[in-house]
C-alpha cells in the first residue's frame, strides 16, 4: 500500500520531465549542438597554406568586427526590407481581419480556409510565380504603363520592390491568423459602449479596437519580421546583385565562397540585432500590460 | 460630441415604433412615453423585444418604422455617441485595457471635458469603491463590475440612463441589495432611469411605472401595485405573480357592484376592476388574498364553498394549499404562518373566502395559460 502510494507519488514528480524529454532530447542535438559549432566556427581563421575551407580555432574575434563592416549595407537592407514587408502585411492584414472578425458572419470559416490556402503549395513555387506576375507580361505591368504611372524602361521584377512585396505576400497569413484571433476575441459590446459613450466610429477604434487588438499586432509583426530579416528565398528570385539582403550574403558564404568563419559571424550578428529589436519592440508595446 | 448638460432634456417618446428583421418582427407599432425623472421599467419573457425597444432608444438599432422623440427632439435616426443616452450594458461591456478611473472618465474625455478627476471620484464615491479607481475591471467581483457599469454611465448625467437586464450575472442575494442601492442612486441623481428586465420582483421592487410587453408589444402598463391587484389581460395576471382564475359570468349589477355566478355560487367584485367585454368572464383572485377556514365556521366577503385540501407545502413564511373546488379546478392558496393556528392537512373539508373588492375580471375569451408558460428566468441574451 505505502510502495503503490510512494511510486505514484513518485511518478507525479516526474511525469513532466518526462513528458519534456523528447523535445529537450531533439532540441539539444539538433539546435544547441549546432548553435555552439557555429558559435566555435565564428571565430576561426584559415590554417596558413592550407586549402579553400580549411579553418583552425584562434578565438578571433575580430571576425565579427570585419564582417560586419563589410556587409553592413546588406544588414541595413536586411531591416529596412523586413521593416517595409512588416508594415505593409500590417496594413493589408489589419482591415481583412477586422472584416473576417466581425463582418464576415458565416463566411468566416471559408475565409480563414482561404488565408492558409496558398499553404498548400510551395513556398519556392509561390515566389517563383511573382516573378510572373510582375514580368513585363503580367498583370500588373501593362495597364500602369497605360496609365503612365511608370515609364516604358521601367520593370518591376529584379527590384527591391520586387522583393520586399514577394516577402509582404508569403509573410502575409503569419500577420493576419493572429491578428484575427486577437479581433475576434475583443467583446463586440465594448465597441457598443464606446459609441454609447460619445465616441464615433474613429475614435472608438483608436481607443477601444487597436488597444484591445495589440497582443494580435505584437504577435503578427513579430512573425513577421522575424523569418522576414533573415530570408534570402525572396530576395535570390525576385531581387538583384544590389538588393541583396544578409540571408543571402550567409547563404553565399557558407556555400559558394567556403568562408564558414564570416557566415557564423554574420548569422550571430543577424540574431543578436534580432533579439535586440524585438526585445525593445515588446517593453514599449507593452504587451503584458493587455489582458 | 454631445454637450449632455445643454442637451434636450424632457419626455422619451416613442411612436408607433415598428422593428423587423425580414420576416420577423421584434417589436409591433409600439407606443409609449417615458416622464422624465421616472423609474421606468419594460418588464417581459424572453423574445417580447424589450431588449429591441431599449437598443432604439440608445440608437444601436434603427427602427423599421415609427419615431423617437426626447423633449421635442427627435432622435431617431441619431448615432449612438449623438444621443445624450447611456447605456449599463448586460454583463458590463466595461473596457478591460482600461482602469477603473479611465473606464468611468471615457464619456467625459470623449466630450472634450479636461478636468474629469472631480466629477469620476464624485461617482466612485457614490458607488462606494473609491478604492478601486486605479485597477482593472478583470480584478473587479462581479457586483464591483456591475456598479462600475453604473457609475461609467451615470457620471454623464445623461437625460436618460437605460439598464439592459443590468443584475442578471448577479447571486440572488447581491440582485435584491442592488435592486435597493439601484434605486436609491436613482432618487439621488434624479436622472430617468429605463430599465429592461424579465424578473417581475426586479421590476416591481424597482420601477414608478411598469410596462408589460409581449410579443413586441406593451400588454398592460401602470404602477406595479395597479399591475398587480387590476391586470387586464391573462397574461398579466400570470406573468406578475400568481393567480387563481375561475370561469365564470356576470349576472346582474348591486350598486358600483357586479353580481358574478362561478359554478352556481353568487360572489360580489367591483365594477371598476372588470375588464369584460361581455357577460362571460374569468374572475382572478390572488391566491394571498384567499382566507381558507374548515366547512361550518363562521366567514365574510365572497365564498366558495365544497373544496377540500389535496395538497400542502409548508414554506417557512407562508403555508401554500391547493384546494381542489367542486368543478374540477384547483385553487392556490397562500397562507400567512402568523395566527399560531397549525395548518390544515389534507383531505380537510374547507371554504375559501376573500374580500370582495380584491376581485379582478378578464374577458372570458382569455387564454389562462398566458404568461405562465414562460420560464421567467430563462433568460436569453441574444432575444
Amino acid at each position: 500500500m505505502i510502495l503503490m502510494r510512494m511510486s505514484k507519488a513518485l511518478s507525479k514528480v516526474k511525469l513532466p520531465y518526462l513528458l519534456l524529454l523528447p523535445g529537450f532530447l531533439f532540441l539539444f542535438t539538433f539546435f544547441i549542438l549546432p548553435i555552439l559549432n557555429l558559435a566555435q566556427t565564428s571565430t576561426q581563421t584559415p590554417i596558413a597554406g592550407g586549402d579553400t575551407g580549411e579553418y583552425e580555432q584562434t578565438l578571433r574575434f575580430a571576425n565579427y568586427i570585419d564582417a560586419f563592416i563589410e556587409n553592413r549595407e546588406q544588414f541595413a537592407r536586411s531591416f529596412i526590407f523586413a521593416i517595409c514587408a512588416t508594415l505593409l502585411a500590417l496594413a493589408i492584414a489589419y482591415p481583412l481581419a477586422y472584416a473576417i472578425a466581425f463582418k464576415a458572419g458565416r463566411f468566416k470559416n471559408i475565409l480563414l480556409v482561404l488565408i492558409i490556402a496558398p499553404f498548400f503549395t510551395s513556398f519556392l513555387l509561390r515566389t517563383v510565380a511573382w516573378k510572373q506576375i510582375l514580368g513585363e507580361e503580367g498583370f500588373v505591368v501593362p495597364p500602369l504603363r497605360t496609365f503612365g504611372i511608370i515609364g516604358e524602361s521601367t520593370t518591376l521584377t529584379s527590384t527591391s520592390f520586387a522583393v520586399v512585396i514577394g516577402m509582404t505576400y508569403n509573410f502575409l497569413p503569419f500577420m493576419t491568423l493572429p491578428l484575427y484571433a486577437s479581433l475576434e476575441r475583443i467583446d463586440p459590446r465594448t465597441m457598443e459602449a464606446s459609441g454609447d459613450l460619445y465616441a464615433n466610429g474613429i475614435t472608438t477604434f483608436r481607443r477601444v479596437t487597436l488597444p484591445l487588438s495589440m497582443p494580435g499586432v505584437v504577435a503578427g509583426t513579430l512573425l513577421t519580421f522575424i523569418p522576414a530579416a533573415g530570408d534570402y528565398v525572396n530576395a535570390a528570385i525576385l531581387g538583384n546583385p544590389n538588393s541583396k539582403m544578409l540571408g543571402n550574403v550567409i547563404e553565399s558564404r557558407f556555400f559558394k565562397i567556403v568562408d564558414y568563419p564570416t557566415a557564423a559571424a554574420l548569422s550571430f550578428t543577424l540574431m543578436a540585432a534580432i533579439l535586440i529589436l524585438v526585445t525593445l519592440y515588446i517593453r514599449k508595446a507593452g504587451t503584458e500590460e493587455l489582458v | 460630441m454631445v454637450d449632455v448638460s445643454s442637451a434636450t432634456r424632457g419626455d422619451l417618446r416613442l411612436t408607433r415604433i415598428t422593428k423587423s428583421y425580414g420576416d420577423f418582427t421584434a417589436v409591433d407599432d409600439l407606443s409609449l412615453t417615458i416622464p422624465e425623472g421616472s423609474f421606468f421599467a419594460l418588464l417581459g419573457p424572453s423574445g417580447c423585444g424589450k431588449t429591441t425597444t431599449l437598443r432604439m432608444i440608445a440608437g444601436l438599432e434603427e427602427p423599421t418604422v415609427g419615431s423617437i422623440h426626447l423633449g421635442t427632439t427627435d432622435i431617431t435616426t441619431k448615432r449612438p455617441y449623438q444621443r445624450p443616452i447611456n447605456t449599463v450594458f448586460q454583463n458590463y461591456a466595461l473596457f478591460p485595457h482600461l482602469t477603473i478611473f479611465e473606464n468611468i472618465a471615457f464619456g467625459l474625455r470623449r466630450r472634450g471635458i479636461k478636468s474629469v478627476d472631480a466629477d469620476v471620484n464624485k461617482v466612485l464615491d457614490l458607488v462606494e469603491l473609491p478604492h478601486l479607481a486605479q485597477r482593472k475591471p478583470t480584478q473587479l467581483s462581479g457586483g464591483q463590475q456591475q456598479r462600475i457599469a453604473l457609475a461609467r454611465a451615470i457620471v454623464n448625467r445623461p437625460a436618460l440612463l437605460l439598464l439592459d437586464e443590468p443584475l442578471g450575472a448577479l447571486d440572488l442575494k447581491l440582485r435584491r441589495q442592488m435592486q435597493i442601492e439601484l434605486k436609491w442612486i436613482q432618487r439621488e441623481v434624479g436622472l430617468t432611469f429605463v430599465h429592461v428586465t424579465h424578473d417581475q420582483e426586479e421590476a416591481m421592487t424597482m420601477a414608478d411605472t411598469i410596462a408589460v410587453m409581449n410579443e413586441g408589444g406593451i400588454e398592460q402598463m401602470g404602477s406595479p401595485a395597479d399591475l398587480y391587484d387590476n391586470p387586464k389581460t391573462a397574461f398579466v395576471a400570470n406573468f406578475l405573480g400568481q393567480s387563481n382564475l375561475i370561469k365564470g359570468r356576470i349576472e346582474g349589477t348591486d350598486g358600483d357592484n357586479l353580481v358574478v355566478d362561478l359554478y352556481g355560487q353568487k360572489i360580489s367584485m367591483s365594477k371598476n376592476r372588470s375588464h369584460a367585454v361581455d357577460s362571460s368572464i374569468y374572475a382572478g383572485i390572488r391566491p394571498e388574498k384567499f382566507r381558507i377556514s374548515l366547512t361550518g365556521t363562521p366567514t365574510r366577503g365572497n365564498v366558495l364553498t365544497g373544496g377540500h385540501i389535496e395538497e400542502v407545502s409548508y414554506i417557512g413564511v407562508s403555508t401554500q394549499y391547493q384546494v381542489a373546488m367542486p368543478w374540477g379546478q384547483e385553487l392556490m392558496v397562500f397562507e400567512q404562518n402568523d395566527d399560531g393556528v397549525p395548518p390544515f392537512d389534507k383531505g380537510d373539508q374547507v371554504v375559501i373566502s376573500w374580500e370582495p373588492n380584491f376581485t379582478f375580471a378578464l374577458r372570458g375569451d382569455e387564454d389562462v395559460e398566458a404568461g405562465t408558460e414562460v420560464a421567467p428566468d430563462d433568460l436569453d441574451e441574444d432575444e
